[in-house]
């Protein structure tokens, strides 16, 4: 379910690095506890924000949740998919869904997040 | 710091859990919020039938021969022109002609009147009612005795009936019997919060299981489903029906709100009909309209809308309309820039999303 070689944080993203890019989601988990998304708002390519940093939001029929980045980065891409088919990201969050690609400002940062045990163990827990 | 109140919950509560449903605290209650999915719930209501528990919802009964004299001053519509079986929508009004709460009157006889009124407002609109009962009246919260189910969906007819010897045909629009489901004494009224057909049906708390189950199988064939809260928004937004706290509250009249036709100002005198008179003389410099994006984004609860870069009012409820296929939503605005066709902006998350004043109800059923 939780791919082993992703890192993930406790606002339910997910980063997959590869050297200085790393492309970024929301986990399984999320898109299950948000319930139907119907409208993903994301930042244009070249956008900068820091780790933490609110970069967009995904709306469900319910609600909007802000998404906060989990590392530094500048968007390289934005998954174009998602504007015209949200509802994608309840199908497969961790694959064609995923949000953006970013250069990593600090690769480091990637390190310190949850391996994908450790991130099963916390929404067990 | 004392601890929060334990949230409230219907007899119903162990089986939402059961079936797997996500629970949210709803004003105060432990409520289902969806089971398989909003979108998917939302659809069964419109193409065939849905099953909600709407146990939260009060129950209210005034009895005793001077009953139709307390319901006639505490209530805007004219009760005195129900006859016993017959239901209406209606206002519970402060002096200042501004909402205490909506309800739905039921004449059960000459003598007894059956109020069915919002779950989070039980306690006050009890109070509020006692505190103007200078009549041969008395007041009863009867909140926790009754289980209630919404059978919602042009089957909802077809579901129930397998259950009752009731003739479901012969109850019209906003009537109700009182009769037996599933050999279970039973008040049914054709009443509903989704702009389908459908059913309202109180029984007692410990018939509530067994009731729902037997709904579920009865519905089987028509793949009925159940449905949360989440759906019943949805719902009811495209049939521009109000929710208390967002349409409506203690500081909007029904005048504003597009309810004038629940106020009747022209029979005998009720609380927050001189307001409400005086209103009217002025004018009113508010009025609810309905709106859908043309811009990216949706419009939500409590969202700032624009006329120009102006401030012009407030979104009370927004969201998607699956069945309209748009983003949609309620809000205010004043009075000369509410025509259907009226360009307005939505502030969304503090950026302007261009939308516009449509015609309402977004969505009705074919009669």
């Amino acid at each position: 379910m939780y791919p082993e070689n992703y890192k993930y944080t406790k606002e339910h993203e997910w980063v997959n690095a590869e050297g200085e890019t790393a492309t970024i989601g929301i986990t399984f988990h999320a898109q299950n506890e948000l319930g139907d998304i119907v409208y993903v708002d994301l930042p244009k390519p070249g956008a900068t924000f820091a780790q933490n940093a609110t970069f967009g939001s995904v709306e469900s029929v319910k609600a909007v949740s802000d998404i906060y980045s989990p590392v530094s980065g500048e968007v390289l891409e934005v998954n174009s998919l998602l504007s015209e088919k949200p509802e994608k990201l309840n199908e497969d969050p961790h694959g064609a869904a995923w949000l953006i690609k970013v250069k990593l400002t600090s690769p480091a940062e990637v390190a310190a997040l949850m391996s994908a045990a450790d991130y099963q163990k916390y929404i067990g827990g | 710091m004392s601890d929060p109140a334990p949230l409230r919950k219907t007899p119903l509560n162990d089986l939402h859990r059961r079936l797997g449903a996500k629970m949210v605290d709803f004003g105060g209650w432990d409520m289902p919020v969806q089971y398989s999915g909003i979108l998917e719930e939302h659809h069964a209501v419109r193409q065939a039938v849905g099953l909600f528990d709407v146990s939260h919802m009060g129950e209210l009964v005034i009895r005793g021969p001077q009953a139709l004299n307390l319901v006639e001053h505490v209530s805007s519509n004219w009760a005195a022109k129900l006859k016993p079986g017959q239901a209406h929508y209606s206002g519970l009004l402060y002096e200042t002609g501004c909402f205490v709460d909506d309800i739905l009157v039921h004449k059960v006889s000459d003598t007894e009147f059956f109020i069915c009124v919002n779950a989070s407002n039980q306690e006050k609109d009890y109070e509020h009612i006692v505190a103007h009962n200078r009549f041969d009246a008395e007041v009863e919260n009867q909140g926790a005795q009754w289980v209630q189910i919404a059978v919602q969906g042009p089957k909802a007819q077809a579901t129930l009936q397998k259950l009752t010897k009731t003739d479901l045909a012969a109850i019209r629009y906003y009537w109700f019997a009182d009769g037996e489901v599933a050999g279970a004494p039973a008040r049914i009224a054709r009443t509903g919060y989704t702009g389908e057909d459908g059913f309202e049906v109180y029984v007692a708390p410990a018939e509530g299981e067994r009731i729902w189950s037997e709904l579920t199988v009865a519905g089987q064939e028509f793949g009925i489903r159940p449905c949360g809260l989440g759906a019943r928004n949805t719902l009811r937004l495209e049939a521009k029906m109000a929710l208390y706290g967002h349409e409506i509250d203690a500081s909007l009249t029904p005048l504003e709100a597009g309810l004038a036709w629940t106020a009747k100002l022209d029979r005998g005198d009720f609380i927050g009909r001189a307001a409400l008179l005086a209103q009217k003389e002025r004018g009113i410099t508010r009025t609810l309209v309905g709106f859908e994006m043309i811009g990216r984004g949706i419009g939500r609860d409590g969202y700032e809308v624009q006329i120009g870069g102006e401030k012009a009012g407030w979104v009370t409820s927004g969201g998607p309309g699956p069945t309209v296929g748009k983003n949609i939503g309620l809000c205010y605005l004043p009075v000369d820039r509410a025509a259907v066709g009226q360009a307005i902006e939505v502030l969304v998350r503090n950026q302007p999303v261009e939308a516009r004043v449509v015609a309402t109800p977004f969505y009705q059923r074919a009669k």
